[in-house]
């Protein structure tokens, strides 16, 4: 395991939640789920941040913001999408403001669902995110050579 | 001592004190963590963040702001080996101050209004504490005589046979209250807290990214090994009896000031100028009065 796996900085951005997942997303760092232990810091600094966890779905009013803080994280970065809205726009699919799941703006390579979802689940996405982290580490690291 | 060890002790430094700051920080975390009744980190986890910054994509705004993070490393680096290798303490504190102000001018260097407020907070901050360091240095110039032989110079300080703690009281207290400032704790972390949740995003290190934040990273640890070794000046008495009670009390001081950082909320910059400048005025100043009368 490189130093990438081991400090996974976050940076969560909350895409017209109902802020449902967002506390939920902040119930990780309470001592009860202390994400801090895997070295998981919730930054709120995208050029600091290696995973990007968005809840909520995308709509018009927010799309750039959320691909320009996509942006302007540094490779290697993952996003991980918390909530059912984040993965396909859940109950709001419809509505006409509404463009769907996160993947409708940016590359989404975790999907983390539930209504809300629950921090175990959205601390088994971040560990999934950070096994992506690691390959895009590794592909970046073979593309230098 | 011949110059041959002290410039052993400059090195001994430079190799070392990134090690001994990054334990120190591990063990910040960690303790800070239990003081809020979780976990925490393991205690080399600043080591693995500068290891996966390294790796990072690197996307500075701008040209001049990798230059001027580099000088601040390189005169925070030359500042402590200056100080380890005995030399004048004036010069120690000037060149710190160099330091910090290329750190401001990373931040300003850049567009992003974070990290200018930040970079603004910052000049604030080293206007409330500069005042106390100058009294610090002149307050052990006085103990060391004076204008009748008194010396500016560390290793004669480390090396009196008295420990400057005991007529310098006032100065160790003020001193320790700008610590505060100076290791960027609560409630005086205002231009850049240690985590970027705050009304500046992360302030000052707003636009650094990857290499560049795991150089501040790595200056912050040289920093405060530097910092403890000004703590641990105050208790030498040329023995191994204030070499041990330097380092032990510098280690304490360190645990009070996690424990503040723990503690308080973030104040306004007013509130550290008022602070910084009524512990210059009053402890500072009153000690200096006292260092003459002796005199």
């Amino acid at each position: 395991m490189s130093a990438t796996s081991k400090s996974p900085w976050i940076l969560h951005y909350d895409a017209s939640s109902c802020n449902g997942c967002d506390i939920e997303v902040l119930a990780c760092l309470t001592p009860l789920y202390d994400a801090e232990r895997f070295g998981v810091i919730n930054t709120g600094d995208p050029k600091q941040a290696d995973i990007l966890l968005i809840t909520g779905s995308v709509n018009d009013q927010n799309k750039n913001v959320v691909k320009q803080l996509y942006d302007q994280m540094p490779e290697p970065k993952v996003v991980v999408a918390v909530g059912i809205c984040a993965c396909n726009g859940g109950i709001f699919r419809e509505c006409y403001n509404i463009l769907g799941g996160v993947d409708t703006v940016i590359p989404v390579d975790v999907y983390v669902p539930g209504c809300a979802a629950r921090p175990e689940s959205i601390i088994d996405g971040i560990v999934k995110g950070v096994g992506v982290l690691e390959e895009r580490r590794a592909a970046m690291k073979e593309g230098r050579k | 001592m011949s110059n041959w060890m002290l410039l052993c002790f400059a090195l001994v430094f430079v190799v070392l004190a990134p090690f001994a700051g990054c334990l120190l920080a591990g063990v910040d975390r960690k303790i800070s963590a239990r003081m809020q009744g979780r976990q925490g980190p393991p205690i080399a986890q600043p080591w693995y963040d500068v290891r996966k910054l390294m790796a990072k994509e690197s996307n500075a705004p701008n040209r001049f702001q990798d230059f001027y993070v580099a000088c601040y490393l390189i005169w925070i680096v030359i500042t402590g080996a200056m100080f380890f290798a005995g030399m004048d303490l004036l010069l120690v504190l000037f060149t710190l101050t160099l330091g910090e102000v290329f750190l401001a001018l990373a931040a300003y260097c850049s567009g992003s209004p974070f990290a200018q407020v930040g970079a603004q907070r910052e000049i604030y901050v080293a206007m409330a504490y500069e005042p106390m360091v100058l009294i610090m240095a002149i307050g052990f110039y006085l103990f060391m005589g004076g204008d009748d032989g008194g010396s500016f110079r560390v290793i004669d300080i480390a090396q009196s046979s008295e420990m400057a703690i005991v007529p310098m009281l006032g100065i160790f207290v003020g001193f320790v209250v700008i610590l505060t400032m100076k290791l960027r704790k609560s409630p005086f972390d205002l231009s850049m807290s240690h985590h970027a949740h705050q009304d500046i995003v992360r302030g000052v290190a707003t636009e650094f990214s990857g290499k560049t934040y795991a150089m501040m990273e790595v200056s912050h640890w040289y920093e405060n090994i530097m910092l403890l070794g000004m703590v641990a000046l105050f208790f030498q008495n040329g023995g191994w009896t204030g070499f041990v009670l330097g380092i032990v009390v510098a280690i304490l001081v360190y645990l009070l000031e996690i424990w503040l950082d723990n503690g308080f909320a973030r104040m306004k910059w007013q509130t550290a100028i008022k602070t910084g400048w009524v512990a210059a005025l009053i402890l500072g100043l009153g000690n200096i009065a006292v260092l003459l009368v002796m005199a």
